[in-house]
C-alpha cells in the first residue's frame, strides 16, 4: 500500500509507518495516509489521541519514533540540515492560541520570516504586510500588539504569519478553538477561499464537527483505543457510511 | 521571466494594464507607482481594466501591485473591473477589500511631546506610590489572618518554598561568599602587613562578613534568584488567569501567594545569612592561612575574641529586613504583571532592580541607624 501512496502524482506529504511515541509510551502507531495538493486535509479524534503531536511530527518539530513523512516525495527525517530548512519553508502553521510574539506588533509578527527569508526592502514588506492583514480582515491593525486583539483576531493574524511566504502547505491546530460559531465560520471559508484561490494544501487537525463537515474533504480519525487510523476519506462520506462504530459514534457527537 | 507590464487605452477614459511573465515576489516586477505617470498624462481615464492572459506564474508578487492599483484608483475615484485577472487573484483581491480597514490605525505612530511624556512618566510614579501602600496594606491585613490563624495557604506550599529558597540556594551562596571572604581578606591583608599586623585579617574579615557583607551578598543572591522567580511565577500565573480563578473561588491571592513567599523568605533569610558569615569568614582564613603565614589556631582564636553578638545579630537583622523587601518586592511586581510574556520579563527585571534599590536604601539607614544606637 505504501509503494502505491508514493506513486500518486498528485501525493504532496505522504506519510508512511509513522509511529509517534514518547519514551516507550506509543500514542499512535503505524499510520500511514497520502495529502493531495490542494486538499482540504482533516486529522480528527478525540482529545488527547495525538493530533496535535501528529501535527507536530508533520510539521518537523518532533522526530518519529519509525516511519518517514514525505513532502513531494522527499523524506524530511533522512534529509540534512538545508534540504530541510527548505521544505520547512513551504509551509506555514497556525498554533492552536496564536503563538503571535506578544513583544511585537502585528506587522513585525508577519514582517519577522519576509525579513529574515527574502530579500525585499522594508517598503516592499510593508506592502506584503498589509496586504496578508488585509486578506484574514485586519487591514488597519498594523501597529496593535497581540494583548490588545481579541481572541479571533489572534487567529487571523496568526493565519497571516503563516501565509507570509506564500507557503504550499498551511497547516492549521485547532483554528476554532475558543472562537465564537460566527468567527469560526469566517475562519473556515477564509481557509477555503486560500485553498480555492491559490491551490494552497491545507491540513486542519480540529474535533469541531462543524468545520469538519463544513471544509474537509479528505480526512484521518485517529482512534484513542486503537492507537492508529481506523477510518479515512471525506468526512461526510465516513459520517453516513462508515462501518467502524467509534468514527460514526464521533461524527454523530455520540449519537448513533 | 520577469513581470511585463504594459498600457493601453482602448478607449478615452478607459486604461487597460496589461500584464504578462512571472509575478512572484522573489523576481522583478513593475511597481503600481509607474502607472501613476499615465495616468497623470492621461488625466481623463475613469476606469482601469486588466489584461492578464499573459500571466505565467504569480503570488504575492502580484497581488502587492494590485493592491497598490486599487490605493492609486481609489485616490483619484477611479473604478476599476478586474475581470481580466486570474480567477485566484481577483478572489484575493475581492477578500482583501471585504473588510474595511479600521479607522485610527497610527495609534502607536505619533509620539506624544517630550514635555508631555515627562509629565505623564512623573504621575504614573506618583500614582505607583499608593499602589505599594496598598499592597503593603493588603500584606499587613494577611499577616493579622495569619497570626489569628485564618490566613488559607497550604502548608505544603509553604514547605515546598522553603526548600526552594533555603537548600537549594546554598551553592551558590557558599561560592559568592567564600569569594568575598577571600576579596575582604587579601584587601586588607596588604595594609595590614606593613605594620606586621596580618593577624588583624581575622577580625576585619569577621566584622565585615557579620555586620555587612554577609547579609549584603546574600540579600542580593536572593533578589537575583528568589525574588525574580517569584515576580516570574505570579506574573505567569496572571497572564494564565490562575489569579483570577483564585479569586474567583473565594480565596485571597495575598494569603494563597505572597504570605508563603514571604514567611519562607523571611524564615530562612536568618539561616542563610549565618551560613554566608562563617563562609565568608573560612574565606578569610584560606588567605590568612595560605598567603599571609598564620596558623589556622590563631586565625580561629583571634576572630573568636574579636567577635561580639551584636555584630552577629546585628547582620542577621538587616538580612531579614532585606528579605521582606526582596518578598515584598518580586510579590508586587508578579501580581502587578500585564497579560503577555513581554510583561513578564519586565515585572521580573522590575523586581530585581526595586528589591536591589530596597536593600542598598535600607542597607545604608540601618548602618547609620546602628552607628547611632552604638551597636
Amino acid at each position: 500500500m505504501a509503494a502505491q501512496q508514493a506513486t500518486d502524482p498528485d501525493a504532496h506529504i505522504v506519510v508512511q509507518d509513522l509511529t509517534m511515541a514518547y519514551g516507550d509510551f506509543v500514542i499512535q502507531h503505524d499510520l500511514n495516509f497520502t495529502i493531495r495538493r490542494g486538499e482540504i486535509f482533516i486529522v480528527m479524534g478525540g482529545s488527547g489521541c495525538g493530533k496535535t503531536t501528529l501535527l507536530h511530527h508533520l510539521i518537523g518539530l518532533k522526530q518519529p519514533a519509525r516511519g518517514r513523512v514525505l513532502f513531494d516525495g522527499i523524506s524530511y527525517w533522512e534529509s540534512g540540515p538545508e534540504v530541510q530548512q527548505r521544505i520547512k519553508r513551504s509551509f506555514g502553521m497556525s498554533f492552536q492560541s496564536g503563538a503571535l510574539w506578544s513583544s511585537l506588533t502585528l506587522a513585525e509578527n508577519v514582517a519577522l520570516p519576509l525579513d529574515e527569508y527574502t530579500d525585499l526592502g522594508a517598503a516592499e514588506i510593508a506592502e506584503v504586510v498589509s496586504l496578508k492583514l488585509a486578506l484574514v480582515g485586519l487591514a488597519g491593525f498594523e501597529e496593535f500588539y497581540p494583548a490588545e486583539i481579541s481572541g479571533g483576531m489572534h487567529k487571523r493574524a496568526a493565519l497571516a504569519r503563516a501565509m507570509a511566504l506564500d507557503p504550499e502547505i498551511l497547516f492549521f491546530d485547532e483554528p476554532s478553538a475558543g472562537l465564537d460559531p460566527i468567527s469560526s465560520r469566517r475562519l473556515d471559508d477564509l481557509i477555503m477561499q486560500l485553498r480555492d484561490s491559490l491551490g494552497t494544501t491545507i491540513v486542519v487537525v480540529t474535533h469541531e464537527l462543524a468545520s469538519i463537515f463544513s471544509i474537509g474533504n479528505n480526512s484521518v480519525y485517529l482512534d484513542p483505543e486503537a492507537r492508529t487510523i481506523t477510518a479515512s476519506g471525506d468526512p461526510r462520506m465516513l459520517r453516513d457510511t462508515s462501518t467502524n462504530p467509534g468514527v460514526r459514534y464521533f461524527l454523530n457527537r455520540g449519537e448513533t | 521571466m520577469p513581470g511585463k507590464l504594459s498600457i493601453e487605452f482602448p478607449s478615452p477614459d478607459n486604461l487597460r494594464l496589461v500584464l504578462s511573465g512571472d509575478w512572484l515576489l522573489a523576481g522583478s516586477r513593475p511597481r503600481a507607482g509607474d502607472i501613476e505617470q499615465q495616468l497623470g498624462t492621461h488625466a481623463g481615464s475613469r476606469s482601469i481594466s486588466f489584461d492578464g492572459s499573459g500571466i505565467l506564474q504569480w503570488d504575492t508578487g502580484l497581488l502587492t501591485f494590485l493592491a497598490g492599483v486599487y490605493r492609486l484608483a481609489g485616490r483619484r475615484n477611479i473604478s476599476i473591473d478586474p475581470a481580466g485577472l486570474p480567477e485566484g487573484a481577483r478572489r484575493m483581491m475581492a477578500l482583501a477589500k471585504a473588510v474595511p480597514p479600521r479607522e485610527g490605525a497610527d495609534k502607536h505612530g505619533n509620539e506624544a511631546p517630550l514635555l508631555q511624556r515627562v509629565g505623564e512618566f512623573a504621575l504614573a510614579m506618583w500614582q505607583a506610590a499608593p499602589e505599594m501602600l496598598r499592597f503593603l496594606g493588603e500584606i499587613i491585613l494577611s499577616l493579622g489572618r495569619l497570626v489569628r490563624g485564618k490566613a488559607q495557604f497550604r502548608r505544603s506550599d509553604l514547605m515546598l518554598l522553603i526548600q526552594d529558597v533555603g537548600p537549594h540556594s546554598l551553592p551558590i551562596i557558599a561560592l559568592i561568599s567564600f569569594l568575598v571572604g577571600i576579596i575582604v581578606a587579601y584587601m586588607g591583608a596588604v595594609q595590614l602587613a606593613q605594620f606586621g599586623a596580618q593577624i588583624y585579617i581575622a577580625n576585619l574579615v569577621g566584622l565585615g562578613m557579620t555586620r555587612e557583607m554577609g547579609a549584603l551578598m546574600t540579600a542580593v543572591i536572593m533578589a537575583g534568584r528568589t525574588g525574580a522567580a517569584f515576580a516570574a511565577q505570579l506574573g505567569t500565573m496572571q497572564v494564565n488567569e490562575e489569579i483570577d480563578a483564585f479569586r474567583t473561588l473565594g480565596f485571597n491571592p495575598i494569603d494563597f501567594l505572597v504570605l508563603p513567599r514571604l514567611l519562607a523568605l523571611v524564615l530562612i533569610m536568618p539561616a542563610l545569612v549565618l551560613y554566608s558569615d562563617i563562609v565568608g569568614i573560612t574565606g578569610g582564613m584560606f588567605v590568612a592561612v595560605t598567603a599571609f603565614d598564620i596558623s589556622t589556631f590563631e586565625y580561629y582564636q583571634q576572630t573568636v575574641r574579636s567577635m561580639e553578638w551584636t555584630h552577629i545579630w546585628g547582620g542577621v537583622f538587616k538580612g531579614t529586613v532585606y528579605a521582606i523587601l526582596i518578598a515584598f518586592a518580586g510579590c508586587l511586581r508578579g501580581i502587578q504583571c500585564g497579560r503577555s510574556a513581554q510583561a513578564v520579563g519586565e515585572a521580573t527585571t522590575s523586581a530585581v532592580v526595586t528589591s536591589i534599590l530596597f536593600i542598598v536604601i535600607a542597607g545604608a539607614v540601618l548602618t547609620i541607624l546602628y552607628q547611632q544606637l552604638g551597636i
